[in-house]
């Protein structure tokens, strides 16, 4: 029987797990240890509903409302002095939570201190774009929304970025399938000339190294050439063909020979490189 | 109107055909001066642009779903073909990101070694963007001379790790080989060579009508702009905020090493290329130091962590617990702790950030990686409009991006 894989995660797995290891997990520091972090989140708590928030590798990390995340990031450039958005995307936890972990990376160039913003949204929900904040998230979300499909309000130009438009489905989903379907091999026939050209054709070679001696219409034959559909099967391979390729007297250059004509009997194979 | 059965171009909000006096240029992916695969769509009144659309993706390789899928080691080869211009300052990033995941720290000889080559790679990559600017604005024998000197550090990393572009010199927890004999003497010829090289393109360049002509008074970033745009490195400093990660925020060796931050207030072209040339020449100081500070470090090449890292290679022929454990490492892979990290390191281009959530298991449950050019193509769409055709050119070439890490 063919072993079952779960359908909601096609990632690929450990296949061997010793069932009493342990994964240790990274100590979650209590934000009262830095004063800078301290003071920081005191002010959030005042003005939002923070959920939770600790300090991880020294790295502030705060759970906030996904509905009031321009808010925040507005408070945090404008009161906090976290100048810049470095980074911005998701994390996909659609089969164990139902919906995905957006996370906002940002930098205080004053207190020389990072602050990871994040919040939960629902598979299906809409996002508040913050692109009117920080300009560097018209990329990322579009990046975002490309990648997980985590739709965008207010964003001015919410189309994918990386991949092509007509794309179907997003990549970095957990149940984005990792190898190519059967019918992809088609798309292109089908799309740009039919499906009735499918005979003609023929399937696309998705063999990157895929070589066919006996093809004459896509596969040169240097030194033993033959014409265009030749059928070497039926008509036997062909002589060896010299390799002259250049004028019978070499180039010139302002009457100076520039260029010897080659001469494939008096060439030479180097057995070491110079 | 779409065909379904037809190939047809098919280009979202643009239209070719127009009544007013635009005209919609495709800028790329296939031009020289594109550095890759970019496509600028521009919208030209004369010479003017008004509106420029960068269209990034054509070099997409998806590697994220890759690292994704892959054991933390077989995942750092791959960050080679990010920033591909300087490939040790990823590898560097990425070693360092996953030993802060795992709370290790890579001996002092290997730190010394890492630092090294990421200097050199910085040298590496200002060269290169050097020569690349320089032809596209028009200085071809600046392109030649900065070629020949990239091919001297070239020969330096191949010595060390036998590669010239793709180097997966560093290993996660330090690095794999000490340096060949005679290593830190080529790399003193080659930073006495390179130096007064500098100040030969300097002297080319600098004072020279046409290249002030085309970089002074183009592109320029202000400091709300560039801030707001998320830009970082050269770009950033270009525009008059003195932020560089190894002083503001220290990592490795870079808290004891003595080196200056060059800083443009000029805001243009020309302010970033003045930057340019003194990060060469504070990057030769930097290797310098480095070579003293090898000499006093003891052999030890990786860090000492038997539940992450494999022995050395002689306690592995020798000892059975190193080979078993060895065995594990390589055919599961390593287990770091569960919990997220975001480490960003300084690389030639501006900050490279990789965001690691890991949750137990020997792949990675998510990474971001954090491309400085991915930013820096993106405030094309403010930057170009109102400048000339021919300053797209400059402006590309000033900012300085690769797209193998904005396509990633």
């Amino acid at each position: 029987m063919r072993k079952y894989t779960p359908k909601s995660d096609v990632q690929k797995k450990s296949y061997y797990n010793d069932r009493f290891h342990v994964t240790p997990e990274l100590p979650k520091g209590d934000v009262s240890n830095d004063e800078v972090f301290a003071k920081d989140l005191e002010t959030l708590k005042a003005n939002f509903a923070i959920e939770n928030a600790y300090i991880q590798r020294g790295h502030l990390v705060v759970f906030i409302d996904a509905k009031k995340n321009k808010e925040i990031i507005k408070f945090a450039k404008v009161e906090l002095g976290y100048d810049f958005l470095m980074e911005l995307s998701a994390l996909d936890y659609i089969s164990s939570r139902g919906g995905f972990e957006v996370f906002y990376e940002m930098l205080s160039t004053s207190k020389h201190k990072r602050m990871r913003l994040k919040c939960f949204v629902e598979l299906g929900e809409a996002i508040e774009s913050v692109e009117s904040i920080f300009r560097s998230a018209d990329w990322a979300e579009r990046e975002m929304y490309d990648m997980f499909g985590i739709k965008l309000k207010n964003h001015p130009y919410p189309k994918r970025i990386l991949m092509p438009d007509d794309w179907y489905d997003h990549p970095l989903r957990k149940t984005y399938p990792l190898q190519g379907d059967e019918a992809a091999q088609w798309y292109e026939v089908d799309k740009i000339f039919g499906k009735e050209a499918r005979d003609i054709i023929g399937a696309e070679i998705r063999d990157s190294a895929a070589i066919d001696r006996y093809d004459t219409t896509r596969f040169a034959r240097l030194g033993h050439e033959v014409p265009y559909g030749f059928d070497i099967q039926k008509e036997g391979e062909p002589e060896h063909t010299p390799l002259a390729y250049q004028e019978e007297d070499g180039v010139k250059l302002f009457g100076a020979r520039l260029i010897t004509k080659f001469d494939e009997k008096e060439s030479k194979v180097l057995d070491k490189r110079k | 109107m779409q065909h379904v059965n037809k190939l047809k171009p098919f280009f979202e909000n643009i239209s070719f055909e127009r009544e007013d006096n635009t005209m919609i240029v495709n800028f790329g992916p296939q031009h020289p001066s594109a550095h890759g695969q970019l496509r600028l769509i521009l919208e030209l009144q004369g010479e003017e642009v008004i509106k420029a659309v960068p269209d990034v993706g054509y070099l997409h390789r998806g590697m994220e779903k890759m690292a994704e899928n892959m054991i933390y080691n077989e995942f750092l080869p791959t960050t080679d073909r990010m920033d591909y211009i300087a490939a040790t300052s990823n590898n560097y990033g990425f070693a360092l990101a996953v030993e802060k995941l795992l709370g290790i720290e890579a001996p002092r000889r290997a730190e010394v070694i890492r630092t090294m080559l990421v200097e050199l790679n910085r040298i590496i990559s200002h060269l290169f963007w050097l020569a690349t600017h320089a032809l596209d604005v028009g200085a071809m024998s600046v392109f030649l001379y900065c070629f020949r000197e990239r091919e001297f550090a070239m020969d330096l990393m191949e010595d060390y790790c036998g590669a010239r572009l793709t180097h997966s010199a560093v290993r996660i927890g330090g690095v794999p080989l000490d340096l060949p004999k005679g290593w830190l003497e080529s790399l003193e010829k080659f930073i006495a060579h390179v130096v007064p090289q500098v100040a030969m393109y300097e002297g080319l360049l600098t004072e020279n009508r046409i290249w002030k002509m085309r970089l002074e008074n183009v592109g320029i970033i202000s400091e709300e702009m560039a801030k707001s745009w998320g830009c970082s490195g050269i770009t950033l400093r270009g525009s008059g905020v003195k932020w560089d990660l190894r002083k503001e925020m220290p990592y490795g060796l870079y808290s004891e090493l003595d080196f200056d931050v060059p800083v443009s207030y000029a805001c243009d072209s020309y302010g970033r290329y003045l930057c340019y040339m003194e990060e060469i020449r504070q990057s030769a100081k930097i290797l310098t130091q480095l070579i003293t500070m090898y000499k006093d470090t003891s052999s030890e090449l990786m860090a000492h962590a038997p539940e992450y890292i494999s022995a050395p290679k002689e306690q592995i022929m020798t000892q059975n617990y190193s080979l078993m454990q060895h065995f594990v490492l390589v055919t599961q892979g390593m287990r770091p702790p569960v919990g997220e990290v975001y480490v960003a390191t300084e690389s030639p281009k501006g900050e490279l950030g990789y965001y690691i959530c890991s949750d137990g298991t020997p792949y990675p449950y998510r990474i971001k990686l954090r491309a400085p050019s991915f930013w820096h193509t993106g405030i094309l769409q403010d930057l170009l409009p109102g400048h000339q055709l021919a300053d797209v050119v400059t402006i590309i070439g000033s900012l300085n991006i690769v797209f193998g890490e904005i396509d990633r």
